[in-house]
């Protein structure tokens, strides 16, 4: 068991080669109004429950070898990467648990998103029919599950975010976010005499050490943190869970707030709770920081845990209206 | 690596200590939380002879039925087995459960249950369905489908080097409780 398996992912033409979307299918941008985005997003879904990020992958790898060789932590890193590859090879979900299905939407003017919205839950239902998706929406009181992962009175399943921008291309971004993960995510206001945080970086450092010890193992660490400084208590645990999108290993534009991501991520790992909080010293592969304005009388730091199954991806319609998943 | 085999005796059990890895083998039972307050409530006479020193396992998997009409595992990691904290010490109790695979560790009357009957809590790693369900070599059989749905039905699976390691044994030792005060004193240090 404890022999080192090395990330084996399937080529990108054979990934391709499974697809969805039919030979050279192309978006036709100069007419939105007939754009149907169903299926490259039915075929983010696909790519996105079975394989993991590159960058993902290469955090895992190099916190197992980290570890003692043998040890808990390092079979249990290595059972991480041995799931990945058969994952990707059957085409199979990574995890059980799908999640809640979040996508961020990025368009030009003249999209409508009625229509868009309709077509991302469209393949969100055909994605669950062909088990990309375990049926992960019940209603909140009953338990009642209508096993097409749809929140019909609300629309609140799967989460939709929408952008305009200036620009001619498409993006779609999905985060499959399982409920264990979503569970240890936390919000604290500052000033917070419970843990001796004031309003100031020091206090949103103790936050982030917080959270991460009262999670332990339950959030299927090593986690990825996403932490919002500001905003109001929406928005604050919207962002916190936007920047668990940026790649690991990129740099924060910000010199101070990249500086402060790594001397925490540094400290998360001498924490000792380990893969599943077995023990060992890969407790987080990273910590994502963004600053926002706030009201004068609030100061939230919004945490969201994710998994170390940190499932995200981008779709991209080019100006041309070429297909990429990034 | 400890290889374990289902049925599995209370002495072998005993010999069992928190962090010890192990490869089971031979039939697990899933049950989740509808299937936890079922036998806690209802305590059926017709699960005896599957449960007894046998496994639990919390999972809710992704299944696929066959054109056959037999059933494959597709995903099958742990769910958190916090939520069948209520009802898990009466259960091992009732049935005498030698084992419960689950991830997230449970509380005290858990504890005090494994304790008790001679049982232990597995570990599995939560987020591996790919790997777990590619070890499970068969669907045996399954109960409670209709009535309580696929992710809670009873599913009897047999498994092959299912990985896992004891974070809770029949001594009252927990790796969960180890690793929670050696990081919260980490963290007093850490945040001065």
């Amino acid at each position: 068991m404890s022999e080192c398996v090395i990330p084996n992912l399937t080529s990108n033409e054979v990934v391709a080669s499974k697809s969805v979307l039919p030979d050279g299918w192309k978006a036709d941008l100069s007419n939105l109004k007939v754009l149907d985005l169903t299926l490259p997003v039915l075929e983010l879904l696909r790519r996105t429950t079975s394989r993991l990020p590159q960058d993902v992958i290469d955090a895992l790898v190099k916190g197992r070898d980290a570890e003692e060789e043998g040890s808990r932590a390092f079979n249990t890193l290595n059972d991480m990467v041995r799931n990945i590859n058969l994952a990707d090879g059957q085409v199979t979900p990574l995890c059980q648990d799908t999640g809640t299905v979040i996508f961020w939407v990025r368009h030009p003017f003249g999209l409508s998103q009625v229509a868009a919205k309709k077509q991302i839950r469209e393949a969100v239902k055909q994605a669950t029919k062909n088990v990309y998706l375990r049926p992960n929406c019940v209603e909140a009181l009953s338990g009642k599950n209508l096993g097409n992962n749809m929140d019909p009175f609300h629309e609140g399943h799967p989460v939709v975010h929408f952008e305009e921008w200036d620009k001619p291309e498409i993006e779609v971004g999905v985060m499959l976010k399982g409920g264990g993960c979503e569970n240890v995510g936390a919000q604290y206001r500052l000033p917070d005499a419970t843990i001796g945080a004031g309003r100031d970086i020091k206090g949103v450092r103790k936050c982030i050490i917080d959270a991460v010890v009262k999670a332990q193992g339950q959030g299927c660490s090593p986690g990825i943190l996403g932490v919002a400084i500001g905003g109001d208590r929406v928005t604050g645990y919207e962002k916190s869970k936007e920047v668990i999108l940026r790649r690991l290993g990129t740099k924060n534009p910000v010199p101070a707030m990249d500086a402060f991501e790594k001397e925490v991520t540094r400290d998360l790992n001498t924490l000792g709770i380990g893969p599943m909080g077995y023990g060992g010293t890969t407790t987080a592969l990273g910590v994502h920081v963004e600053e926002m304005f706030r009201h004068p009388a609030s100061f939230y730091v919004s945490i969201s845990y994710m998994c170390w199954s940190s499932r995200r991806q981008v779709l991209k319609i080019g100006s041309t209206g070429e297909v990429s998943f990034d | 690596m400890i290889r374990l085999t289902t049925p599995i005796s209370e002495d072998q059990i005993r010999q069992l200590k928190v962090g010890d890895e192990v490869l089971l083998n031979g039939n697990v039972v899933l049950s989740r939380d509808i299937g936890h307050k079922f036998m806690k409530e209802q305590k059926p006479e017709w699960l005896k002879p599957i449960l007894e020193n046998m496994v639990i396992y919390h999972c809710g998997p992704v299944v696929r039925k066959n054109p056959d009409g037999s059933w494959s595992f597709v995903a099958a990691g742990p769910t958190t087995s916090i939520r069948e904290e209520p009802y898990q010490a009466d259960v091992i109790e009732t049935y005498k459960v030698r084992g419960v695979i689950g991830k997230g560790g449970m509380g005290k009357k858990t504890s005090e249950g494994l304790q008790k009957t001679g049982a232990v809590y597995l570990h599995a790693t939560g987020g591996a369905g790919s790997l777990l369900a590619e070890r499970v070599k068969r669907v045996v059989d399954v109960k409670m489908l209709e009535e309580f749905g696929s992710p809670e039905a009873f599913w009897i699976i047999e498994v092959e080097d299912f990985p896992l390691v004891v974070s809770m044994d029949s001594h009252g030792g927990s790796l969960h409780e180890i690793v929670l005060a050696q990081s919260q004193e980490r963290a007093k240090a850490l945040m001065g």
